[in-house]
This record gives C-alpha cells, sequence and structure tokens, in this order.
C-alpha cells in the first residue's frame, strides 16, 4: 500500500509519514495540491489522506480532479474543525472513504488505511 | 442612520466570526503538529524498549520543533487577545502602525488561503490616532479582502502607513487588475461607506496607479 498525506503544514505530514513508516505504511507527503498532483503524475498512490482546507486547492477540489485522472484511488480527509457539515461535505458530498479530526490519532489513521485498502496483513 | 448601523452590526459579527474561524483552525494545525512530534518521541522511545537505539541529536531536534510551535501557539493566542479587547473601548488612541501590522497578521491565514503575500511597509515614526479600534480593524479588512481579490497576477498586496496633513493615510497597493471594469464596482459599496463614515474616514481607489488609500483623522469627532 503507497500512501500520500497533503497538507499545508510540512512539520505535520513529514512527521506523519515518518510513524506510518514505523507501522510498515509506505507514506510519502506533499504540502500542496500542485505538489501533490506532480507527485502522482510520476508514483502510483493507493490512497491520499488529504486536509480539506488548503490554500489555493483544497482538499475537496482536489480530490474530484484527482479521481478524473486516478479512478483506483481512494481518499481520506483530515480536518481541523468535526462539525456535522464538514463531515457530510467530506464522506457523503465528495466522496472520501473517511474523515478524521486533527490532531489525528495515528493508531486509527494506520486502521483506517488497511481497511480502505482491505489489508489483513500481507501487501495487497 | 439606523440602517448604517445594522449594516456595521452584522458585519462586525461576520468579521468576528471569521477571524475566531481562522485563529481556532491555525491552533488546531500546532495542536496536531505538537501531538505528532510528542507521538514520534513515543514511538522512539517504544523502539528504544525493544533494543533500537535513541540519537541524541534526533531527540533535542524534536524537542526544538515542540518549542517552536508552542511559541507560534503564543504569537496566535497573543493576537486572538488582542483582538478581543479592540472592542473594549468606542474611542482610543492607537498606534496606526501597530493597528496595520496586527491586521495583516491577523490576515495572514485568509491571504494564505488565497496564495496571496502580505508585506508591510511600516511608517517611519509611529503615527498616533484616536478613533474606534474595532471599526477601524472592520474596514481595514473589508479593504485588504478587496484589496487580496483585485492583486492580480503579482499575488503581493502592499500595506503602506504615513501620516499626512489630517492625519494618515493607508495604501493598499500592487492591485493589478483594480482597473478591470468589473472590480470597479465592487468597491467601496454601503458597508464600507458606512464605516468610513463612522470614523471620520475617507476612501480613495486610484485606479490607474493600482491603489487604494484609506484616510484616516488624527482624531474622530
Amino acid at each position: 500500500m503507497r500512501v500520500i498525506l497533503i497538507d499545508d503544514e510540512e512539520e505535520l505530514v513529514s512527521t506523519l509519514a515518518e510513524r506510518l513508516s514505523f507501522r510498515g505504511i509506505d507514506a510519502d507527503w506533499a504540502t500542496s495540491g500542485r505538489q501533490a498532483l506532480e507527485k502522482i503524475a510520476e508514483i502510483s498512490y493507493d490512497i491520499a489522506v488529504v486536509d480539506i482546507k488548503m490554500p489555493q486547492i483544497g482538499g475537496i477540489e482536489l480530490k474530484r480532479m484527482m479521481s478524473k485522472k486516478y479512478p483506483h484511488m481512494k481518499f481520506i480527509f483530515m480536518t481541523g474543525h468535526g462539525s456535522e457539515e464538514d463531515f457530510i461535505t467530506g464522506t457523503e458530498e465528495a466522496g472520501a472513504e473517511y474523515y478524521l479530526v486533527k490532531p489525528v490519532d495515528i493508531e486509527e489513521l494506520t486502521e483506517k488505511l488497511k481497511q480502505v485498502m482491505g489489508w489483513q496483513g500481507g501487501r495487497k | 442612520m439606523n440602517r448604517k448601523w445594522d449594516v456595521i452590526g452584522s458585519e462586525g459579527f461576520k468579521f468576528m466570526g471569521k477571524m475566531n474561524a481562522s485563529i481556532s483552525h491555525e491552533i488546531k494545525n500546532v495542536l496536531a503538529i505538537i501531538n505528532e512530534n510528542a507521538g514520534l518521541l513515543e514511538d522512539f522511545t517504544l523502539m528504544a524498549g525493544k533494543g533500537q537505539g535513541l540519537d541524541p541529536e534526533r531527540l533535542k531536534s524534536l524537542a526544538g520543533k515542540i518549542q517552536h510551535q508552542v511559541q507560534r501557539a503564543d504569537r496566535i493566542i497573543r493576537n486572538m487577545n488582542t483582538f478581543a479587547h479592540s472592542v473594549d473601548e468606542t474611542r482610543k488612541k492607537v498606534d496606526l502602525g501597530e493597528v496595520v501590522a496586527f491586521m495583516a497578521a491577523l490576515s495572514e491565514r485568509p491571504a494564505s488561503m488565497k496564495g496571496v503575500a502580505l508585506e508591510v511597509t511600516p511608517p517611519l515614526r509611529p503615527i498616533s490616532i484616536t478613533t474606534n479600534p474595532f471599526l477601524l480593524e472592520i474596514l481595514i479588512w473589508r479593504c485588504l479582502d478587496f484589496a487580496m481579490a483585485v492583486c492580480g497576477t503579482g499575488k503581493t498586496v502592499v500595506l503602506k502607513t504615513e501620516r499626512n496633513d489630517q492625519g494618515a493615510n493607508i495604501t493598499f497597493s500592487q492591485l493589478k487588475r483594480l482597473s478591470d471594469a468589473s472590480s470597479r464596482t465592487w468597491f467601496p459599496q454601503d458597508l464600507e461607506n458606512a464605516l468610513a463614515d463612522s470614523l471620520g474616514a475617507e476612501i480613495v481607489v486610484n485606479e490607474s496607479v493600482g491603489e487604494i488609500v484609506l484616510g484616516l483623522p488624527e482624531n474622530i469627532e
């Protein structure tokens, strides 16, 4: 499973990526929608974990752009606020697999990544 | 008269809400980063428990990152506190250069969301004016919000504060799309005119040079 974490806070995504790697998940990161699109054009990722509110290209718009070009990719959204409205926008309207509220619980994220990919311990 | 205050009052609440949402989002980000750094420390100690060595330099770097985020949170909360107290008095002597720098700091996230950079040119000497601090903040925000929408491809808004004969000017410049026909009709509207009237201020839009000049009196009546 290869994951890309996308958030404008570099320290957040780089640290999360390192922690995921300790849990056996190959994780890369990007600090903007544009940088993520460049990386995805070169490397194939299975899942994107995306902050909803980012400068210029927000998470929902980014998902729409990526889903068109890479229909196999799955998405988990992150947000600073866990309002019901955000949850509905993120999961039901934009079609993300899951929705996480910051600060992220690493074990919850690891579990959800594995669930989304139907990972049962071996690499899918 | 009532309509003017209805417009200003309604905008005051919206402005408070927008700034609070922006500040709380930033604090959430700081907490998320501290959480991940603390989590990484925990991961290292768990690995050390299984016999893997601890790198002192890495630990030192993580402690430094946490301290940096605590300082960042402290700055955000100090701004939040200053903002909350701006409604305390309806007439107060303020340092205009400081108010403009404060508004630029408060607007950093909304600007960043639009991909716009804010550059503040402070006055050569401190400029004190007596004004309504909260209404002034709303009016600066309205000018800045519009300036960000019309700054064009340069994506930079320069805010300059200078003394003039009557008081002071705040100039919002590098507004490359200000002369677009569609832009001109947006600004100033009823709200900005009502705020300017309440502050004894004047808004001048200089399309040819891409500037908005907010003229403020030294003392409001």
